[in-house]
């Protein structure tokens, strides 16, 4: 993804604007200067809001993939007063595109386990673009049992594209691993809230994904492939891209509407990059509602209800 | 099965015979080694060449006469049609809600999953079988469902659960919901696996993507045929990512048994006797201890397809 976003080329002047008037203000405030500052951080919002109002579905990916959107690690340090990232599927090795471990939520202990894909090209490739290999999700599974063991909740974060397939996947078992981490949270005796923070795609986003609540920010997605994987298989063109998200029905209004995702959590005007501890507070706010409500079920009403969500999805006549 | 191998043309075979009273389609073609087959063998081999040892893919008739007791195959749901979720209808594509008919009246089949009960070496048993002729066998909402509801009939009866499955993968026409059958078909196996009644999972060619990494992936005892492509994300997209040619081979039976990944390559014709045998000692073994397995049902309760379950069947045979 490129270091801007395409379609927010309109406010770019307005941005430029508010940055030279915001070192105008820090180099020596007047009165008139804060009140120009800020009537142009409010048309900028005005316009912001606007744009983002009417993103198309493939905008909605471009932002969801956005290097500049934050990313797990900015979560657990804005929304968590504690974090210790523990390493490694203690098989093979550790696999950088997803990290957790356990965390505090305003004074809860819980375990947090997101993907990763980096904020830059050296980051990003170190973390292979959030395209976990198997032993990220065997990482991801000795952390659910973790979890389990000591009776932490389980909060996951959604951001991959889809597990990795190159050829030493499949030789370690890549859909193997997929599943193995699917069925240990269909029966995860600790309640597990799942966030879409960015781009959530097919069984690598699932394997970190299947909860008693599924949250999305508004502007992320979750999708069963990339629209450009959906498009060359039924297209045979990866370019139709644009028509296959569209058709896909993959944003956070889409899966409240189809009765995949349980809530939406609100962006900013601007989306989640233009500010971020704006997104963790809302995101946090929800976590907190979300945990409380869960942590009231009796356990085997839970694992009921979480057999019975799942058990629901699906259209089809008899 | 169409596709996969032509009729040859009369006269053909070994081109010196005046074949004028021979009915044309006596002969076929093998389509790994092209080698001429009489039909009637070729049939009786269950399309296996007998040259070559290709295994043919298989439709579902043929995949339940191949497994189970002769007129035991029982059916249920047989009559479910895929809702459009989506209503997936871009431009320049066909309409999912048409693709179905069409798909329907191409096959005669009316998705690609069919499950029942059904008798396998005189063991009660649910069978699922998908057919990879019907939409790349992806798994949308009707796949996911029927899994689901053989994994619980099989439950519910104390059956143990056979699946055969070939697939492509998740059905992109519709959407996040066929995601979601990943999860739908692996709780209820799951839960199957908690009242300790045996789950063989059969790979046939091809079973990737979705379906490996679900219920597929989980049997307690994965057997697969000879040479069929499975893996996660197929031999095609692991060259696309790489961007190298692989050598021949990645993704096969062969491949993912030597990677660990599944317990046993077994030709056609052993397939049911090695499925037995594995049912047996798994039903064996449970039978002789006390313990009451967590999650075990009575099978009074009302069968999920309309209707009444009927009684438990004798989870126990004398083994021999």
């Amino acid at each position: 993804m490129g270091i801007n976003l395409e379609f927010e080329r309109p406010l770019a002047p307005l941005r430029e604007q508010l940055e030279g008037l915001d070192k105008e203000v820090a180099a020596g405030a007047t009165d008139e200067l804060r009140l120009r500052r800020d009537a142009v951080a409010a048309e900028l919002e005005r316009q912001s809001r606007e744009l983002y109002a009417e993103l198309n579905r493939w905008q909605k990916v471009q932002v969801a993939r956005y290097q500049r959107r934050p990313q797990t690690l900015d979560y657990a340090k804005a929304i968590f007063t504690e974090f210790v990232e523990l390493r490694g599927d203690r098989a093979y090795a550790d696999d950088k595109a997803i990290v957790g471990g356990p965390a505090r939520l305003d004074g809860q202990v819980v375990m947090l386990i997101g993907h990763q894909r980096g904020h830059d090209t050296k980051e990003a490739v170190e973390r292979n673009h959030g395209q976990p290999h198997p032993e990220g999700f065997r990482k991801a599974l000795r952390l659910y049992r973790l979890a389990e063991k000591f009776g932490m909740p389980l909060l996951t974060f959604l951001d991959s594209s889809g597990a990795s397939p190159g050829l030493e996947d499949e030789e370690r078992g890549q859909a193997w691993a997929l599943a193995e981490n699917i069925a240990a949270m269909t029966e995860l005796r600790v309640p597990i809230i799942a966030s879409v923070i960015g781009e959530g795609g097919s069984g690598g986003s699932l394997a970190l994904g299947v909860a008693d609540r599924l949250l999305m920010l508004e502007h992320s997605v979750f999708s069963v492939a990339t629209p450009e994987a959906a498009a060359s298989i039924v297209w045979k063109d990866s370019k139709h891209a644009p028509e296959a998200a569209e058709a896909l029905k993959l944003t956070a209004h889409d899966l409240l509407e189809l009765g995949v995702a349980d809530r939406i959590v609100p962006e900013p005007a601007g989306g989640a990059h233009s500010d971020q501890a704006a997104t963790a507070e809302a995101l946090r706010e929800a976590l907190l509602h979300e945990l409380q409500a869960l942590r009231s079920v009796p356990l085997e009403r839970l694992l009921a209800d979480r057999y019975e969500k799942y058990r629901r999805i699906g259209t089809f006549y008899e | 099965m169409r596709s996969l191998f032509r009729r040859a043309a009369p006269g053909t075979p070994g081109g010196e015979r005046g074949d004028k009273d021979i009915p044309e389609d006596v002969w076929v073609r093998c389509p790994s080694c092209r080698e001429m087959i009489y039909s009637r063998e070729w049939e009786a081999g269950f399309k296996v060449c007998a040259k070559c040892g290709y295994h043919t893919r298989l439709g579902v008739r043929e995949r339940v006469a191949l497994l189970l007791d002769p007129d035991s195959f029982e059916e249920l749901d047989g009559g479910m049609r895929s809702g459009d979720p989506l209503r997936f209808a871009p431009d320049g594509i066909q309409p999912y809600g048409e693709k179905l008919k069409s798909q329907a009246a191409e096959t005669g089949l009316l998705e690609a999953a069919v499950y029942g009960r059904g008798g396998l070496d005189g063991l009660p048993v649910v069978l699922a079988i998908m057919d990879f002729s019907f939409i790349g066998a992806s798994m949308g909402s009707v796949v996911g469902e029927k899994i689901a509801r053989a994994a619980e009939v099989a439950r519910r009866e104390r059956r143990p659960l056979i699946i055969c499955s070939a697939s492509g993968g998740a059905r992109q026409h519709e959407g996040i919901i066929a995601l979601m059958q990943m999860a739908k078909t692996v709780a209820a196996i799951k839960a199957l696996g908690r009242a300790r009644l045996p789950y063989i999972s059969i790979m046939t060619d091809p079973t990737t993507a979705g379906v490996t990494a679900s219920f597929a992936a989980l049997g307690d005892c994965i057997l697969a045929e000879p040479g069929a492509v499975i893996g996660f994300a197929g031999p095609r997209v692991v060259e696309q990512t790489i961007r190298e040619k692989l050598p021949p081979g990645v993704d096969t039976a062969e491949f993912q048994q030597r990677h660990g990944m599944i317990d046993m390559v077994v030709p056609r014709r052993d397939l049911r006797a090695a499925t037995a045998r594995m049912i047996r000692f798994f039903q064996d073994a449970v039978a002789s201890t006390r313990e009451v397995p967590a999650g075990a049902e009575s099978g009074a309760e009302s069968g999920g397809n309309g209707r009444p379950a009927p009684e438990p069947a004798l989870a126990v045979t004398v083994a021999g």
